[in-house]
């Protein structure tokens, strides 16, 4: 009783806070400042670097809907939030957006009465064994002591796909990524399992990369998106359009060095009408008509995004595969511009 | 008869055996006394070589010049040979201002420096006896100072903040002749209150926009490492020592509403993990204040953390009244004394002393506890600061460096006030056992 008392009165004012920022495309021009929720050090995805300025394939996508907005990519706050207090912050009106690799899942869309607006980047949960254990496959680990990262959903998945396929294995636990690396090349666990992403990631900067390999296997969905509060449909769909703005870049070939270029001699109406050039897009949903174009010369189109934190010629080294166009095998599709 | 043999003169004086004494003694009597003792010193020792030789070589090879760990790597490689392990302190080389600084402007690393010297200036009266006691008057501006220093902005709006202390301290003086001393502090109280409500805004906005005189302001998200904990810490500790001690003699007092009130705070307070108010200042608090309310996340932790600590402080403090013999109470009434004078002069002093341990790791275990400010998403010095370091693909992998470099400023901190604490005893010990 008290407990469903309580949660109405939290509930209550969650509504009242969202019915009071049903304007949050006002709030950010007003503030002259886009806040951006980051990850509290994520590689490759978000982090500050030695001087402080965040960097990462999130953190781009949070400096376009800035430039999208206010017209310059510079002109973000980042807020770094934990695991658990990201949603919370995003519900109370503390962020005005979340970029954090977070996983679109029913409940998360629905309970929490948030909107994820789009994928940015399709995870999923891979292994990681050393050559020397001699296997090829997931399947092949029946009875392997597992590295697992504690209190989240890949911790789920393990144990459904070890259920699933009919084979044993023993979790070792722990805290964050740097302590299963660690516990991993100390041999505590014959196998560490966590997003592919981070896995890449690690193995990059392990001392012998080379004899360790991620299995084929992927075991889970874990589409990474921005999120934003229900109930405010024009500023979702700014970040939704910014982040499709990016992918129709690099679809039609606009990047960051040729985008004033392209404004100004493109023959293909959609380019013309997505640059700003012809058409009223832009103040249809309360941004200048230049908006777009902004967007992709303050970081560029999707793919050089891409390429410049994360892609093949980093040290995290990710191939596009399920990142890659449509046009290309891929998933990522942008709606028409029009 | 015979003659009895009486010494006229003294022998000299003779070295012990060498069984006896030095350190063969010494050896003998501590290390290998019996057959137990002997097993347990000859494993100790085996733990102690397994344990230097398995680290030395890790600290003798460290890396001070490198950009990544894997320069570091490879450097260790190229010098002690393959496979050779070696700390990476090039790390601390290039990441070190954030250890201590989190993102604060570098330009401006001078003023949290100055704030950090001028805070010992303050503290000198406060712990040393022999320091004049006109440099109290510092550490009463101290505050108003460090907060301009550390948060930048005009300088009015600290100096016009002070003033309403001023307007309490002189509503005390002036009125305690009409209304009594609880009906001054009342009255100066509501004064002081008045004025920060609806005066101070104003007032400093006038002074600023015509007397345009202050440092860049820094906001607190730039705030992370020492720099965070620290000033939450000093704060905290500042503040929870006169609250803990009003606690503790709330809970004492006759008064059923004050004891009532005390009891259930330290008890509420005592009863919840800190890690729980931290998630109620960071989460809880936004939904209950209006809408785009900027209630600083630092004001709001370091709120919360100084009630936790004050309610473990009034405990301590109760601990020390309640060491007292009721003569010292009885005492002071017959001298005629009345309750303020009463604790001021004789139950406190003496409460306090009692406590001086229990106070002093309460501090310390505070200031510990500062690291947990992690898990709401500031920048503390050992989880926040060590994540982004991590999360840079240069330094992806690196694992005791960071802790240690924490750990050890931590340790030489807290050690500090415990070195203190003990000086402090030693001055005040007045018995004689």
């Amino acid at each position: 009783m008290k407990k469903s008392v309580f949660l109405g009165t939290v509930a209550g004012a969650t509504m009242l806070a969202g019915a009071a920022m049903a304007g949050t495309l006002d709030d950010v021009k007003a503030r002259g400042e886009l806040i951006c929720g980051s990850n509290t050090g994520l590689t490759g995805f978000g982090t500050p670097d030695a001087s402080g300025n965040w960097v990462g394939f999130d953190v781009d996508l949070c400096r376009a809907i800035a430039a999208a907005v206010l017209g310059d990519g510079s002109k973000v706050k980042f807020v770094p939030t934990t695991g658990e207090t990201r949603f919370t912050a995003l519900q109370s009106g503390e962020v005005d957006v979340l970029v954090r690799n977070s996983t679109w899942t029913f409940s998360r869309d629905t309970e929490l009465a948030l909107d994820f607006v789009a994928v940015n980047y399709y995870d999923g949960q891979g292994f990681m064994v050393k050559k020397d254990l001699g296997v090829s496959s997931a399947k092949e680990l029946d009875g392997a002591t597992v590295c697992i990262q504690t209190g989240t959903t890949t911790e789920l998945n393990l144990a459904d796909f070890f259920k699933q396929n009919n084979i044993s294995y023993t979790p070792v636990t722990v805290a964050d990524d740097s302590e299963a690396q660690r516990q991993y090349l100390a041999g505590a666990c014959d196998a560490y399992t966590t997003d592919a992403s981070g896995l890449a990631a690690s193995r990059a900067t392990m001392p012998d990369a080379d004899n360790h390999i991620i299995l084929p296997e992927i075991i889970s969905k874990e589409p990474l998106g921005p999120v934003v509060r229900h109930g405010d449909s024009n500023w979702g769909d700014v970040v939704r359009w910014t982040y499709y703005a990016l992918l129709i870049a690099e679809e039609k070939g606009i990047t960051k060095a040729n985008v004033e270029e392209m404004a100004g001699s493109s023959t293909d109406e959609e380019v013309k009408r997505l640059l700003g050039v012809s058409g009223d897009m832009g103040p249809k949903i309360g941004l200048d008509n230049a908006a777009f174009k902004n967007a992709i010369a303050a970081v560029g189109n999707y793919g050089e995004i891409f390429a410049a934190n994360i892609g093949e010629g980093t040290t995290i080294n990710l191939a596009r595969g399920l990142n890659a166009l449509w046009t290309q095998g891929g998933l990522q599709y942008a709606p028409p511009f029009r | 008869m015979a003659e009895s043999f009486v010494r006229k003169e003294m022998l000299e004086a003779q070295a012990p055996p060498a069984s006896q004494a030095g350190a063969i003694a010494w050896v003998r009597e501590n290390l290998f006394s019996g057959p137990l003792n002997t097993i347990l010193t000859l494993l100790g020792i085996v733990v102690i070589y397994w344990l230097i030789s398995t680290s030395l070589p890790w600290w003798l090879n460290g890396v001070w010049n490198a950009s990544s760990l894997s320069e570091c790597r490879s450097i260790v490689a190229a010098s002690a040979g393959e496979g050779a392990t070696g700390a990476c302190w090039a790390m601390l080389r290039e990441r070190w201002h954030q250890f201590i600084f989190g993102f604060y402007p570098p330009e401006s690393y001078w003023r949290p420096i100055l704030a950090f010297v001028l805070l010992f200036v303050a503290l000198a009266p406060v712990l040393f006896t022999s320091v004049p006691r006109k440099a109290l008057w510092f550490t009463a501006i101290y505050p108003a100072l460090c907060f301009w220093l550390l948060w930048g902005g005009p300088i009015w709006t600290p100096i016009v903040a002070m003033m309403g202390f001023v307007i309490l301290g002189l509503a005390v003086v002036y009125l305690s002749s009409y209304l009594g001393a609880p009906g001054s502090a009342a009255a100066g109280v509501v004064a002081a209150v008045l004025w920060w409500l609806f005066l101070q805004g104003p007032v400093a906005g006038f002074l600023a926009s015509n007397l345009p005189f202050g440092l860049a302001s820094v906001n607190s998200d730039r705030f992370g490492g020492f720099l965070l904990a620290i000033t939450i810490g000093v704060t905290a500790i500042g503040c929870s020592l006169p609250i803990g001690i009003i606690l503790a003699l709330g809970r004492q007092s006759n008064m059923v509403i004050v004891k009532a009130l005390s009891v259930a705070f330290i008890e509420f307070i005592r009863g919840v993990p800190l890690i729980t108010l931290l998630f109620t200042a960071s989460l809880l608090l936004q939904y209950f204040l209006p809408p785009n309310t900027n209630f600083d996340i630092i004001l709001r932790v370091i709120i919360l953390v100084t009630f936790f600590a004050a309610a473990y402080l009034a405990e301590v403090i109760r601990g020390g009244l309640a060491a007292l013999p009721r003569g010292q109470y009885e005492a002071a009434d017959a001298l005629g004394l009345d309750y303020w004078q009463a604790q001021r002069l004789i139950i406190l002093p003496q409460a306090l002393k009692i406590s001086i341990p229990g106070i002093v790791s309460s501090f310390i275990g505070l200031f510990k506890d500062t690291t947990l400010v992690a898990f709401v998403g500031l920048m503390d010095p050992l989880k926040g600061v060590t994540q982004i370091v991590r999360a840079d693909m240069n330094w992806k992998g690196i694992y005791w460096e960071p802790y240690i470099f924490v750990g050890a400023i931590f340790f030489i901190i807290c050690f500090g006030m415990s070195r203190y604490s003990m000086y402090l005893e030693r001055k005040l010990k007045t018995d004689h056992r």
